[in-house]
């Protein structure tokens, strides 16, 4: 069992509420899992600055301010970097490749959480409530975001288990589930040369989108292929720059709920974590379909 | 109820809560309420009152700002009302006796699941699971009900306005759904004796789960669940569907699945 929580924003106007309104889901979330937690936020100024490429990190060897020295010390121009608990996150106005270059460079052993201009990843083990304070979600802005509430299945509680899995560039992907046969497909990926950070079978899932989205393919066609290489239980919400996307496995017993108004979309394991949105009584309100991609672009 | 619980005794005009038993209304008179605003008091302070009410109380209960909050009136066993006046969350009228609840919004997973007696009425959208393993009873549904609706039913009667999702009457054993739209993939796989009617499309049936001929038995109880849920559809408009009976006993062809 795990929550899952995600806002897209339609109406410009509420952006400035992104954060509060997904930690009043997040916390609902809980109840569905207190092992870990995590959140990704599209569109904040001041966790992804403009003109700057941002990278987060966990399991970093050194502070967050150290690890901003480094950086600085590593010629991508001016760093700012923010403090969140288990998760440091640095910006610069440099190519997101290149950042990230010089953060494996700079914070040897240190796990990428995300990498791009507009997505930071902030997660950690722990009570999401508190997770949340550490995270200052309440205060954060932007377009979108996804939040995930973890209690573990499939692979220990640490940092690196913990979700949203951001593996290319402003991707994201949360799950509630298990793959039953991601093991297998890690091997394939492994053969083909692609890395993985954690024993976790949602990165298998977040690695197999990224690469067929590398390859070309939409977010759709990504997560059909997901459907159709995957067994196993999942709901999953998955995210890029410009998308916010919903699928359910073929048997569909993990809960989904996606609640659209002119203002935003959301989907949420459980219709109580959209209870506090703003015109969420006159939303359109459904449970999404097994093997049904829903996806919206902004 | 006592320490229990924090709800107050309002008089409301019977028209406000839709009350059928129409007297009291004709005269024009009131009766009392039992409100219990779910934003400050607990779903557990609810139900605790509820369950301790005497026997053969028939109390009206309105149960404010339900906000999807699990287990709202589960484990009834009085005939009471209870009218819910927004969604609600998991198992709601889980387990009921005897007890009508109206749910003045959307349910969540398991509404009336494992239901004995009593009405549950949802006037809007169920989740999954409504009505699993419900022995009787009869369950309402306004509008759409989602996967695995009357799973493993035992006795209930379902009534959906709107579709049922996939898998629904998965295992059915006793009772009747009655699907006023259209149902999901599989419909009735591994039934036993439930009997199914379906006025619209069915995406597929699951295994052992046959069409059937409507016998004027069948019409009349068709009708006579219709009109328990204040429907006017037409009841020669659906098909029966039910169990083929080949998975009934073990057939020595199918010894090498083993």
């Amino acid at each position: 069992m795990c929550g899952i929580a995600g806002l897209h924003v339609r109406d410009s106007a509420l952006q400035a509420q992104l954060g509060s309104l997904l930690q009043s889901m997040l916390c609902k979330a809980a109840e569905r899992g207190t092992d870990a937690a995590g959140v990704g936020i599209y569109g904040d100024t001041s966790l992804t600055p403009a003109g700057t490429s941002t990278v987060c990190v966990i399991e970093s060897p050194v502070s967050a301010a150290e690890g901003a020295a480094r950086l600085d010390a590593a010629g991508v121009g001016p760093v700012t970097f923010r403090d969140a608990g288990q998760t440091s996150v640095f910006s610069a106005p440099a190519p997101t490749a290149q950042l990230e270059a010089a953060v494996r460079a700079a914070l040897p052993g240190a796990v990428l959480t995300s990498r791009g201009s507009s997505l930071a990843v902030l997660k950690g083990t722990g009570h999401p409530d508190a997770l949340a304070s550490t995270f200052r979600l309440a205060d954060a802005t932007g377009y979108q975001g996804v939040a995930h509430t973890r209690m573990a299945t499939e692979s220990a509680v640490t940092s690196t288990g913990s979700h949203p899995y951001s593996v290319g560039p402003d991707q994201c992907m949360v799950h509630n589930g298990s793959f039953a046969n991601h093991a297998t497909i890690r091997r394939e990926l492994q053969a083909e040369g692609i890395v993985f950070d954690s024993e976790n079978d949602t990165e298998v899932g977040a690695r197999f989108v990224a690469k067929h989205l590398a390859e070309g393919a939409d977010v759709e066609k990504a997560l059909r292929l997901l459907c159709e290489r995957f067994d196993g239980f999942y709901t999953l919400l998955v995210a890029t720059e410009n998308s916010f996307a919903v699928v359910r496995d073929a048997i569909a017993c993990k809960p989904a709920i996606i609640a659209e108004t002119d203002a935003w979309v959301a989907m949420a394991s459980e219709y109580r974590y959209l209870a506090g949105l703003p015109g969420v009584e006159s939303a359109r309100i459904f449970e999404p379909e097994p093997e049904v991609v829903y996806a919206w672009e902004r | 109820m006592g320490a229990l619980s924090t709800p107050v005794i309002e008089d409301a005009p019977t028209s406000t809560i839709n009350d059928d038993d129409a007297g009291a209304a004709a005269a024009g008179s009131t009766v009392d309420v039992v409100v219990h605003d779910l934003r400050t008091a607990t779903v557990r302070e609810l139900n605790a009152a509820l369950h301790a009410l005497p026997e053969g109380d028939s109390s009206r209960w309105r149960v404010l700002n339900p906000d999807g909050t699990h287990s709202i009136a589960a484990g009834l066993d009085r005939p009471v009302t209870v009218e819910i006046e927004g969604p609600a969350g998991y198992y709601c009228a889980g387990m009921n006796q005897h007890a009508t609840v109206e749910i003045h919004g959307s349910a969540g997973v398991g509404v009336a699941e494992n239901m004995m007696s009593g009405r549950v009425h949802v006037h809007g959208d169920a989740s999954q699971s409504a009505g699993a393993t419900a022995h009787g009873g009869l369950l309402v549904i306004d509008g759409n009900a989602s996967a695995r609706c009357g799973i493993s039913m035992k006795g209930v009667d379902i009534v959906v306005g709107g579709n049922v999702g996939h898998m629904s009457a998965f295992m059915a054993q006793a009772g009747r759904l009655v699907v006023c739209g259209d149902a999901g993939d599989a419909l009735g796989d591994s039934i036993y004796e439930a009997r199914l009617y379906v006025k619209g499309r069915v995406a597929s049936l699951g295994a052992d789960c046959v069409a059937k001929e409507m016998r004027p038995e069948h019409l009349a109880e068709l009708t006579e669940l219709l009109r328990a849920a204040g429907r006017d559809d037409d009841p020669a408009a659906f098909t029966r569907y039910g169990s083929a009976r080949t998975l009934y006993n073990f057939h020595v062809d199918n010894a090498s699945a083993y």
